[in-house]
């Protein structure tokens, strides 16, 4: 279920990077469907959450630790709106751009969070 | 807002991206710190140096004007030096290193961004004087 979850939110993360990348590469701001693309993938960020706070209180656990599992499930969860609301202050193509690179970055939290939770 | 602020356009993106880094850093170095000091006191210690510099350049670039300005120029020409200077010593002398600091080989576990964000924010920063001269 977690790593369906991480492969998922990678994935909707990675294209969430192309799609805002490409409305700056168009000179562009931030558009509504923008903002549901970013609810999307937050809301999923936030299975994610929640999903792995359960594993832990059923008693599983990851491989550093659970701060460094939990820090990093919290900084995937707040990456998007940080940038989303980043957007809104800068409505240009620039707005956009840190959107993308919120984007990018959620993806590679994902990654480190696949490192320290893998049940093969 | 003052009309020399410098979160706009790129700037945005350049406080994003210092802001993730602070973030990375301080709750990197906290840890590290207060759970495994003595395996690598130089390398979090370092660790923890970087934190406090990309903080301070968040909050400069966010406060916006000229005092901030420069402020943030030097502290992005400090950390260049620094991610050139532990990125060589870390090359040469990995066994000072027994753990990796955030500017290990010239950043490379963070995507060489701790080396390329210096460079852009002099870049910017210099920008911002010309196209808002002291007003």
């Amino acid at each position: 279920m977690l790593n369906a979850l991480t492969l998922t939110v990678s994935l909707a993360a990675l294209a969430l990077a192309a799609w805002c990348g490409f409305a700056a590469y168009r000179d562009q701001p931030t558009k509504d469907w923008h903002f549901a693309g970013m609810a999307v993938v937050t809301v999923l960020a936030l299975a994610q959450l929640v999903v792995g706070v359960v594993r832990l209180a059923q008693g599983d656990e990851a491989d550093e630790g659970t701060a460094i599992f939990v820090a990093y499930l919290l900084g995937a969860l707040f990456a998007l709106p940080a940038a989303g609301f980043m957007s809104l202050v800068e409505r240009s193509r620039w707005g956009s751009a840190t959107v993308a690179a919120g984007a990018v970055v959620l993806a590679v939290l994902e990654v480190r969070l696949h490192d320290i939770w893998w049940e093969g | 807002m003052t009309a020399d602020r410098l979160v706009k356009g790129p700037g945005m993106l350049l406080v994003w991206l210092y802001g993730v880094m602070s973030v990375g850093a301080v709750s990197r170095s906290a840890y590290q710190i207060a759970t495994e000091f003595d395996r690598a006191p130089l390398a979090y210690s370092l660790s923890a140096v970087a934190a406090v510099v990309y903080v301070f350049i968040t909050y400069t670039l966010v406060r916006g004007g000229e005092t901030a300005r420069r402020a943030a120029l030097v502290c992005c020409a400090a950390e260049l030096v620094g991610v050139l200077t532990i990125g060589t010593w870390t090359v040469l002398d990995p066994a000072a290193f027994p753990d990796t600091t955030v500017w290990s080989e010239f950043g490379y576990g963070y995507v060489f961004i701790p080396v390329l964000l210096p460079v852009t924010g002099i870049l910017w920063l210099r920008r911002a004087r010309r196209v808002a001269p002291a007003a």
